[in-house]
């Protein structure tokens, strides 16, 4: 692997790579692509093949003939679509919250003069560093009191303040790389700060905003503890609990399992494939070029 | 600015309005869903927690008393405290470690000029997108000791004679959940670590070959010292992680076999939702949190010193 090559100009200048490795460097990236999807493409395979060949050895690499009993087992035997309607129920209302209250603290934080901002930053980026499992009994404790305990409510609240250290502080870092002369223009104008934001600073900063609330989806489709914590009927259960309780009283159905991991991760590859330069930036503050 | 400002309240607060000329809110109401949400399912639950963690609460029975550090007495003499303890810091520094070495070579990979580099980051992005517990039902089925496909890949290549009950044995249960993080986290490491490798600036490279050092050489003495604190700051955040596992270990072995997997997260979340031990729960769990913030203390120890190092 040459290290000398990755100056753009020397490449451009027709720099010669040594041809050994530049396949080394094909190699690894075709074993990167493979490890990563992988494990998932064979999970798509299962779920399309017939419980007897998922049984047989050698495995089936591709699924010849094609069934769908698996999909249907999950949508007529086990409801999955009852799970998924409450994780869309929910996974939806947490993003809009986050995004609504996130971004209207990022942006106070960002234009506003608030003193000690850096010290609200700080404890903000402190508090998403709690482990979750520290919380977690005492909200049971409160929700046991309040009577929140199955109910949509509970997940959202808490998915809400789980997610905010993150859009606040993506959002944070994209709203301050807007000139400032483009808001201060409307603010002699005599509009208000609340009016800046809604019509000129967040119509402006709508990828960012797309691509944070996509990551805050994301967190909230995908999380476990406090969905298993605090509900227990199919009515509030979210699908990564519907998920986990896939498991059958003598075997596992792993047809089943599969069929049902693609229903629930196939929109977000898809949604991740789609969006992935933005995420990229968004994860990582900016920094990776293309 | 400061003039606007002021001027900027009297006007949102319609002029004229005598009641509310002396209600000053200012620009802080903008932060208050945002702190009051925090405030309320972060800060306050964690001091609840201490205040049960000195109790000995149970949900079971109306027992709630002061018992002071007995909790704690107690986490210091129990076996399974101690058993979970040590397969959280194997894993945690099991994980983190190969984690931060795959995601290094990665980064490097990504930072050289290919055809369909952006195709290897999109599907680098699929592992990190898809849902944990899916992860672990996946890995169940990869690694199922009957029918996985990886017992029948390692007999193909004779690397094995017999098949391997790779989650329900005690011996090889931990190292494979150790490999399906690795697997779901790498590639989000290889791309921090790309973040940070790409603000090296590219003349750098030059002045390597212009001295006449080979690539091996600009790599160990040049990029690497250049990417320690990237390198500490990604494996911090991934070691704090680490640390908290537990819908992994929950959804692919539960602990078990026999408690060979069972980590601290996993045995927390029993003491309070199957043991209903509030008090005892909440005590371990503010145990995990100060270490938490001990690994976190010792990595910006690390950090602060390097930093000084690169920067002198």
């Amino acid at each position: 692997m040459s290290k000398m090559g990755t100056s753009r100009q020397k490449w451009q200048q027709g720099f010669k790579f040594p041809s050994r490795s530049r396949v080394l460097i094909y190699l690894s990236a075709l074993v990167i692509v493979c490890w990563s999807v992988g494990p998932f493409l064979w999970q798509m395979s299962t779920s399309l093949q017939p419980d007897s060949q998922l049984l047989s050895s050698p495995p089936h690499l591709f699924p010849y003939p094609i069934t769908i009993e698996h999909f249907v087992n999950i949508f007529v035997g086990k409801s999955f679509h009852r799970y998924l309607i409450n994780s869309v129920i929910v996974t939806v209302a947490t993003t809009f919250l986050c995004l609504l209250f996130g971004s209207i603290a990022a942006y106070a934080l960002a234009r506003l003069e608030i003193r000690g901002r850096f010290r609200v930053l700080g404890f903000i980026l402190g508090v998403s560093m709690f482990p979750q499992i520290a919380i977690v009994g005492p909200l049971y404790v409160l929700g046991t009191n309040f009577g929140w305990l199955d109910t949509y409510r509970v997940l959202i609240v808490i998915y809400l303040a789980l997610g905010l250290p993150l859009v606040t502080w993506v959002l944070f870092g994209y709203f301050r790389s807007i000139p400032r002369t483009i808001d201060e223009a409307a603010r002699i104008d005599g509009a208000r700060p609340l009016r800046i934001f809604f019509r000129i600073i967040l119509p402006m900063s709508l990828p960012a905003v797309v691509t944070t609330g996509m990551l805050c989806f994301i967190a909230a489709w995908n999380e476990f503890m406090f969905a298993l914590a605090f509900t227990s009927d199919i009515n509030h259960q979210t699908v990564p609990v519907g998920i986990a309780n896939f498991t059958g009283l003598h075997y596992v159905p792993w047809g089943d399992v599969a069929a049902a991991s693609v229903v629930v991760t196939l929109p977000l590859v898809v949604m991740v494939l789609v969006f992935q330069q933005h995420i990229i930036s968004g994860l990582t503050g900016g920094a990776v070029k293309e | 600015m400061a003039i606007t400002e002021a001027e900027m309240h009297t006007r949102t607060l319609r002029p004229g309005n005598i009641r509310f000329r002396f209600w000053r809110p200012g620009p802080f109401v903008f932060l208050l869903p945002t702190l009051a949400s925090i405030g309320a399912i972060a800060i306050y639950p964690v001091l609840l927690g201490l205040w049960l963690s000195f109790r000995d609460t149970t949900l079971s029975s109306p027992t709630d008393t002061f018992i002071g550090l007995a909790n704690y007495g107690q986490i210091v003499s129990d076996s399974q405290f101690w058993n979970a303890w040590t397969h959280t810091i194997q894993f945690t520094a099991a994980s983190t470690l190969l984690e931060t070495l795959f995601g290094l070579m990665i980064a490097l990979v990504l930072a050289e000029q290919f055809r369909g580099r952006g195709i290897v980051r999109a599907a680098m992005l699929v592992p990190w997108a898809i849902p944990t517990v899916v992860t672990s039902k996946m890995f169940g089925w990869l690694f199922d000791g009957q029918n996985g496909i990886v017992n029948y890949l390692l007999r193909f290549v004779g690397l094995i004679q017999h098949n391997i009950d790779w989650i329900g044995s005690p011996d090889f249960a931990l190292g494979t959940i150790i490999i399906a993080d690795v697997w779901k986290t790498t590639p989000f490491m290889g791309l921090l670590l790309l973040a940070g490798l790409q603000t090296i600036p590219s003349s750098l490279a030059e002045a390597s070959v212009i001295d006449g050092a080979n690539a091996w050489q600009h790599f160990w003495y040049v990029k690497l010292p250049l990417l320690t604190p990237t390198l500490l700051i990604a494996s911090m955040f991934r070691a704090l992680d680490a640390f908290r596992i537990f819908d992994l270990v929950y959804v692919l072995t539960g602990g078990g076999p026999a408690d060979a997997t069972e980590v601290l997260s996993t045995l927390t979340y029993k003491q309070l939702f199957s043991a209903l031990q509030v008090g005892y729960g909440s005590a371990l769990a503010t145990t995990m949190f100060i270490t938490e913030i001990v690994i976190a203390v010792i990595f910006g120890v690390f950090l602060l010193r390097k930093m000084r190092e690169v920067g002198q």
